[in-house]
């Protein structure tokens, strides 16, 4: 760097003040003085130009030389030769343009002064002067406007709810938000395979195996089936019935060790798809809650607060295994009222129904 | 021939000329001055994939179907054959395997809206940390920040467009998070989703949002951002002739023009070439959405990793204690609302307001056009650096099943160090940090006052050695003592002569104690006696 620039012929420094030594010296490129290297410049220029459109006429040959009803193999090649002719195409020009910039065109550094933000005295005093005028033409200043003034600012205040009232209104449907609560589990509902919807036996679930289960009749609905899907999923699982300790009062919501926990995360939601077999841990993918299906399906790691729902299950008489009654809880991520409103009280004469079979 | 040509051209100009005045403008901007460095590129490279995810999004609008209607896909993709899903799925996979160049335009738009969140991060810090957001440019700091939150909010209704099982799932993050907002967080999951999640609304809605209404506003502040840089001029690094009074560069016309035009074309091509051999966002192995199935390793985009990683951060319980609090039987869930809501809110709201703090620590007044060197403003840069590795933390917990694959950790240990690393790791960071930065300084001054180490060593005639220090150019000389020295405020007393209480005493206090941690500790620029005692000490 040192070397670049002019011996020192200014004073570093006058009257305890350092001194700005102005632009630093500007070294010639070589095509500034050597006109073979500015011609050698300009044909590389020119080369990069000529790479660009090269990469223009390659791609519009690719897009007509394809074979659109090639099969998906093909369309990694496709892709990539298109990108690739894109490239081409974009860069030439691009390094074109720069590479002149940089040899030929002129590169000696120029100053222009700047001008503060601020505007001049009389600048700013005419703006005063123009609002002063302006105010007074429209009569505002005077007091006895006071009823103008106030009935202008109402009205444009209120005015977009004029139409922001019924945008949002309509756009959070029926607003029932009381949903959240319910879910299509009601007592007698099978428990079926997610996704084909064939209803389990209770024979078929093995020690140490886990079902993902969707309500009986989830694949039938007509109208919303995502919204039902997304609060009902279900987890079942079968565990060693001396491993399992069964919560108070929830005592026969379980079935020979068969037991059956919402999906839906109570973080944010998310399907908690993960079981570990060994340790009986369930694992949320999204944030990492982690259950223990042991013990109530309690959390024992992660953001999560509180426990899966569980569902209460039995076994009807052909021996598939069926709801009790719709979760006791809202399924999924806490809210505000979650704990207020109605939810299913559970009954002692509906927890055993069934459970014979 | 050419006068015919410059008489078409003068002509046209004076047609134009005459309804537009649009000879002072160009008279104004054709030889404007730009300052040179290339950390002033990261800026253009954002507004460049900005340009790219236009040309690449309208190309996809002609597509793509904002529909949830359900249908049953037939397309080339066989592996789909006969699975239900929305329009919009059908028709992202119709996009990728069934339009010639397609997945092209498709994989460009989606590289391109990483490139620009990364590149406007990058942008950002390098404004952060080099003092640009200083007087006159603390309203352009701000419409630069907002339209990082818009990059933020584009990129994220872009992503879960498709439809698709993993964008899926975070919508239902989102939904989630939203419901834990007190009182009215039930409503606007409604009003959000249209009932209930994920109903059939949100689709076209997100579209509407992505391709009008997030562009629309990104599209005009950056008009807004760009005028404020030609009014305030740019900055420049500091070095001979450059002062807060002056801009010193080469001209719009012809030198920027070439290069900072060229540089659109390296930008669109080098997303070209990413998008021809790398995939990203492979719906079609995902699936369309469903609300059951999940898979492990599920990242959103990069630029939302901060988030969900802070969501994993969280523990719903502290021993005994628990992070959701039921009040009067209403339920408050502390342990979504602070890693979700809180502390991005924090976070963005001291960007947002960093240039005042400063400023108030500072007591300046004046404009500021030239930068400053990280290393001569400890404390800025130190914070900057900590914000940088407080962020990182949440970057990595949100990556943390990853991690732990990829390292062999187990998955709860690291989340574990997580929440110590994020109280402690941007303690730590600001204190190194803030030393390089002294050492660096220190570093400056021995240079000013010894010169370059030659490496030559000389015996003198009494039988001493020593190296031969060679001095400072001026130009090297003048970059290592220009800058400003900045004192810590003074504190004007709390009562006057007459024993009466002054007005304002305490919001004094507080700038003065923010002063001092600025700036007590600071090491200064060699002045000029110290510079000749160190030379009349050598010779």
């Amino acid at each position: 760097m040192s070397t670049d620039e002019k011996q020192q012929t200014t004073p570093t420094h006058v009257d305890g003040e350092w001194v700005d030594p102005g632009l630093p010296y500007h070294r010639p490129r070589r095509a500034d003085v050597d006109p073979k290297a500015a011609k050698r410049a300009e044909r590389q220029v020119a080369v990069l130009f000529g790479i660009s459109i090269l990469g223009t006429i390659a791609s519009i040959a690719v897009y007509f030389a394809q074979d659109q009803t090639e099969e998906v193999a093909s369309i990694r090649l496709v892709n990539g030769l298109l990108g690739a002719s894109l490239f081409l195409a974009m860069i030439g020009i691009g390094i074109g343009a720069i590479h002149w910039a940089r040899t030929l065109m002129r590169d000696h550094e120029m100053i222009e002064e700047r001008h503060p933000m601020r505007s001049s005295d009389e600048g700013r005093a005419g703006a005063i002067q123009n609002l002063k005028d302006g105010a007074e033409d429209s009569g505002l200043t005077t007091s006895r406007r006071t009823l103008l003034k106030g009935s202008l600012i109402t009205a444009v205040a209120i005015a977009p709810l004029a139409v922001l009232v019924p945008q949002i209104g309509n756009m959070g449907g029926d607003w029932n938000v009381s949903q959240f609560r319910h879910t299509m589990w009601k007592k007698g509902t099978r428990l079926a395979r997610d996704p084909d919807g064939t209803p389990i036996k209770a024979s078929d679930v093995t020690i140490g195996s886990v079902f993902h289960v969707i309500p009986e009749g989830l694949n039938e609905l007509e109208h919303g089936k995502l919204e039902e899907k997304a609060k009902a999923i279900v987890l079942l699982i079968r565990m060693d019935p001396a491993a399992l300790n069964l919560q108070p009062g929830k005592e026969d919501w379980s079935f020979d060790g068969i037991i059956a926990y919402s999906k839906v995360c109570t973080h944010v939601g998310c399907p908690v798809a993960l079981y570990e077999q060994q340790t009986h841990h369930l694992l949320c993918p999204c944030h990492q809650s982690t259950f223990d299906v042991a013990n109530g399906a309690k959390v024992i790691f992660g953001p999560a607060k509180r426990p899966l729902p569980q569902l209460p299950i039995a076994v009807d008489d052909e021996g598939y295994i069926v709801a009790q009654s719709d979760f006791h809880e809202p399924v999924g991520p806490s809210y505000w009222d979650r704990l207020k409103g109605t939810t299913p009280e559970p009954t002692a004469a509906a927890s055993n129904e069934g459970a014979d079979a | 021939m050419a006068t015919k040509v410059e008489a078409a051209a003068s002509g046209t100009a004076n047609w134009l000329d005459e309804r537009t005045s649009i000879g002072s403008f160009v008279k104004y901007f054709a030889r404007k001055l730009f300052p040179d460095h290339w950390s002033f590129m990261l800026g253009e490279i954002a507004l460049y994939s900005f340009l790219v995810l236009l040309i690449t999004g309208i190309f996809l609008t002609a597509f793509f179907v904002p529909s949830m209607d359900v249908v049953t896909y037939h397309g080339t993709f066989e592996t789909m054959h006969g699975v239900t899903m929305s329009k919009a799925f059908e028709s992202t996979l119709v996009t990728s395997f069934q339009v010639p160049g397609g997945l092209l335009v498709r994989q460009m738009h989606h590289w391109s809206a990483l490139l620009f969140t990364a590149a406007i991060v990058t942008h950002m810090a390098r404004i952060f940390f080099t003092g640009a957001f200083r007087k006159p440019r603390e309203i352009n700091w701000l419409v630069g920040f907002t339209l990082m939150i818009l990059s933020l909010a584009a990129g994220f209704t872009g992503y879960s467009l498709p439809d698709d099982v993993l964008s899926g799932n975070g919508l239902r993050i989102i939904d989630g998070v939203v419901k834990s907002i007190p009182i009215i967080g039930t409503y606007i999951s409604y009003w959000l989703f249209g009932g209930e999640f994920p109903g059939e609304a949100l689709i076209p809605r997100m579209f509407t949002a992505h391709i009008l209404l997030v562009p629309g506003l990104i599209l005009g502040l950056v008009a807004v951002h760009l005028f404020l840089v030609f009014l305030h001029k740019h900055t420049q690094y500091p070095g001979g002739a450059r002062t807060d009074r002056n801009v010193v560069g080469l001209p719009l016309f012809p030198v920027y023009m070439a290069k900072a035009g060229g540089f659109f074309f390296v930008v669109f091509g080098v997303v070209a070439l990413v998008a021809g051999f790398f995939t990203i966002n492979p719906v079609w192995n995902y699936g369309p959405y469903d609300p059951s199935p999940v898979s492990a390793g599920t990242q959103p985009d990069w630029y939302i990793l901060f988030v969900d990683g802070a969501l994993r951060l969280m523990p719903g319980w502290i021993g005994g204690h628990p992070f959701e609090w039921v009040i009067a039987g209403y339920t408050l869930s502390w342990n979504i609302l602070i890693p979700a809501l809180i502390l991005p809110g924090l976070f963005f709201g001291f960007l947002a307001l960093y240039p005042w703090l400063e400023a108030w620590a500072t007591g300046d007044r004046g404009e500021r056009h030239v930068l400053d060197r990280p290393r001569n403003v400890p404390v800025r840069t130190g914070l900057g650096v900590a914000l940088i590795s407080f962020y990182v933390v949440l970057v990595i917990e949100g990556s943390n099943d990853i991690v732990a694959m990829l390292f062999h950790l187990s998955l709860n240990d690291i989340t574990k160090t997580n929440r110590i690393a994020i109280f402690a790791l941007p303690i730590i960071s600001f204190l190194i940090t803030r030393r390089i930065c002294f050492g660096l300084q220190r570093k400056d001054r021995e240079l000013v006052l010894h010169g370059h180490e030659t490496g030559r060593i000389v015996r003198h005639e009494h039988g001493e050695y020593i190296e031969v220090h060679e001095p400072l150019s001026d130009q090297e000389l003048w970059l290592r003592v220009s800058f400003d020295d900045v004192a810590p405020l003074q504190l004007e007393p709390e009562f006057n002569d007459r024993g009466v209480r002054r007005k304002g005493y305490k919001w004094d206090r507080f700038k003065a104690r923010l002063s001092r941690f600025y700036y007590e500790q600071r090491i200064q620029p060699v002045t000029p006696a110290e510079y000749e005692e160190a030379r009349h000490a050598h010779h």
